[in-house]
């Protein structure tokens, strides 16, 4: 088995243990993620700067939540849960890593090609990129909006 | 439980397709995650898997896929695989004959096990052909007269298919719905079936992906009162258990070889001779196996089922206490540790076999949890362990929702499975499901109590 691995791809070196390979052949990146996963968690979605999204549907086997806290138009922190394969986990895991200690506009800016490319996710799984895509925009989105709306209600407070 | 091939890009491809080009590099802290984690560092604890895999081969528990071939029934095929490898038609010289007489007393083993005849036995490749060659030639034959068959909506792929094939050809085709267990009603047959009108009627004994079992002898009565042939697909119900083609009523039987402990590629068609079954064969040749099905038998492999149904006839019943032993074994752990655990399929044993237990956990998707399970070889009629990112049509048909279908796994045991295994399988469970579940928004939304179907999500189908 291990033999027909490496004739395969001889740049690939699997990570997984040889016991069993998995279903699908996944990368070692997504593997890493799922095996090892970054910011699983929550943060507290009544604080002000935290912004909560959640995408997806059951029905459709995937469901991803981010939560990002923002200070000064930067993420400084985002944790996410998410119901779906080894690829969602991955794609939100990797999501979440990839947002850390940016600005917001250059979130905004991350688009489901850089996560595809970094997990080499199988043409079958791309979907739960944009989900991951969609994630990010929304948890953003929620955050500015919460602010734009303390703000307001800062203004007419002090007005 | 679909095993078509992925699709995948290889990695050099995806440097040039458009839908991996990178906007960006790499952000410095996802590259020092990589790094960390390959460094043994846990990144979020409680949620890492490293190190928790044992090495070696995985525990089978996938019974209902295939089963593993019975020392025994090696045994009788080593002979036929070394020294006598004559064709069992060659009626001139000793290879011939000592072939032939090994094919002669495999099919009386068979026949001892359904209680049938062995002038009523042919051999196929699998119970794939026995299925086509049964539904296919008897609505053929009688394509002058009668031009209706009926089925149900959970039948196996191949029997599906033909079908399809059929209503090609001008035949009307009715699937019939199951219940919730996924059991079907006498009632809808009987309202089904057309006298005079309906040529076949197929329903398959116990289904692969629930294990729900038909009531074959009121339907066999209800096909028999309309003139209508009946036809059963048993290749998961034979030899495991009782199954008697003149109790029962049927007119074809399709049997497997490799889900009876035997080796795979070959399996058996039953066809009734009184009152005589009439098929067109869709095999063209020399006319082996009463003009039925041309073509030279593999001999050690017909050898090795009669050997293996030889088997199951001795021990069907200490199997069968066996296999519910550890059934209860394995659904009870699991209920005992976890909670929001569904049985897909009838509670009762008397409409389920017990070895076959399809589970749904529910918020926890079922690849993700498969990733985990990888010391035990499971399956799942999850989405995302099908190329076609469609749950199982079979979960769909009993009417389960499509997010508890997404969550389902199916777990086999056999002769050979112990109790160790079905202890392993249960402690891998509750370990994965309660650490997945953890990863869920679903589970958080559940136990906070709100209701996941009042919710509009962002993506419907």
């Amino acid at each position: 088995m291990l033999a027909r691995l490496a004739l395969r791809s001889a740049a690939r070196a699997p990570v997984w243990p040889a016991a069993a390979a998995p279903a699908r052949l996944y990368h070692d990146h997504v593997m890493d993620h799922y095996e090892n996963p970054r910011n699983v968690g929550k943060l507290d979605s009544a604080a002000n700067d935290v912004g909560t999204a959640i995408v997806g549907a059951p029905a459709c086997g995937d469901v991803m939540k981010l939560q990002v806290r923002i200070e000064d138009g930067k993420v400084v922190d985002a944790k996410f849960k998410t119901f779906g394969c080894g690829s969602a986990i991955a794609s939100s895991s990797v999501a979440t890593e990839w947002i850390i200690g940016k600005s917001v506009d250059d979130c905004l800016g991350i688009k489901n090609t850089d996560i595809a490319q970094h997990l080499k996710l199988p043409p079958v799984k791309l979907h739960c990129s944009m989900l991951a895509e969609d994630a990010i925009k929304a948890a953003i989105k929620d955050a500015q909006s919460k602010s734009e709306a303390a703000a307001g209600a800062e203004a007419t407070a002090t007005a | 439980m679909s095993t078509e091939p992925v699709a995948s890009t290889s990695f050099d491809k995806m440097a040039t397709d458009k839908r991996y080009a990178a906007s960006g590099e790499v952000p410095e802290g996802v590259a020092r995650n990589m790094q960390a984690s390959a460094a043994g560092e846990v990144l979020s604890p409680g949620f890492s898997v490293r190190g928790q895999f044992l090495e070696g081969r995985p525990s089978y528990l996938d019974m209902q896929a295939t089963t593993p071939m019975d020392p025994r029934v090696l045994d009788a095929m080593m002979p036929f695989l070394t020294e006598q490898y004559g064709n069992a038609h060659s009626r001139t010289h000793t290879y011939g004959w000592e072939a032939e007489a090994g094919v002669e007393r495999a099919r009386e083993q068979v026949a001892s096990l359904i209680g049938a005849s062995p002038r009523e036995i042919i051999f196929t490749s699998g119970a794939t052909e026995s299925n086509n060659i049964a539904i296919k030639g008897i609505a053929r034959f009688q394509r002058a007269k009668r031009r209706h068959v009926v089925t149900t909506q959970i039948e196996h792929k191949c029997v599906l298919d033909s079908c399809r094939w059929l209503e090609a050809e001008g035949f009307e085709v009715t699937y019939l719905p199951v219940g919730s267990n996924g059991v079907v009603d006498v009632e809808a047959v009987r309202a089904a079936v057309r006298p005079g009108e309906t040529a076949l009627v197929s329903v398959m004994a116990v289904n692969n992906e629930i294990g729900s079992v038909q009531p074959l002898a009121e339907i066999a009565a209800v096909a028999k009162a309309a003139g209508a042939k009946f036809h059963t697909d048993a290749a998961q119900m034979v030899g495991k258990l009782p199954f008697d083609v003149n109790e029962l009523g049927v007119d074809a039987v399709s049997i497997s070889g490799h889900k009876v402990y035997g080796p795979k590629g070959v399996g058996a068609l039953y066809v009734r001779r009184r009152p005589r079954l009439r098929l067109e064969p869709q095999m063209s040749g020399g006319g082996q196996e009463r003009g039925l099905r041309s073509g030279t038998l593999p001999h050690p492999l017909v050898v090795g089922m009669g050997a293996a149904c030889a088997v199951a006839e001795a021990e069907r019943e200490r199997d069968e206490v066996h296999v519910r032993m550890l059934a209860d074994r394995l659904l009870g752990g699991l209920r005992a540790n976890l909670s929001h655990v569904g049985l897909n399929g009838d509670e009762d044993t008397a409409r389920r076999y017990a070895g076959c237990l399809n589970v749904s956990f529910a918020c926890v998707e079922g690849e993700s949890l498969l990733m985990a399970l990888r010391n035990i070889a499971v399956s799942s009629g999850s989405a995302c362990t099908s190329a076609s990112l469609e749950p199982s049509y079979v979960l769909r048909a009993l009417g389960v929702d499509e997010e508890l279908a997404h969550t389902s796994i199916r777990f086999g045991v056999g002769r050979f499975t112990t109790a160790e295994e079905v202890d392993m399988a249960v402690e891998l469970c509750t370990r994965h499901v309660t650490r997945l579940r953890e990863m869920s928004p679903l589970w958080e939304m559940t136990l906070e109590g709100i209701d996941l179907k009042s919710i509009q999500w962002s993506q419907e189908h």
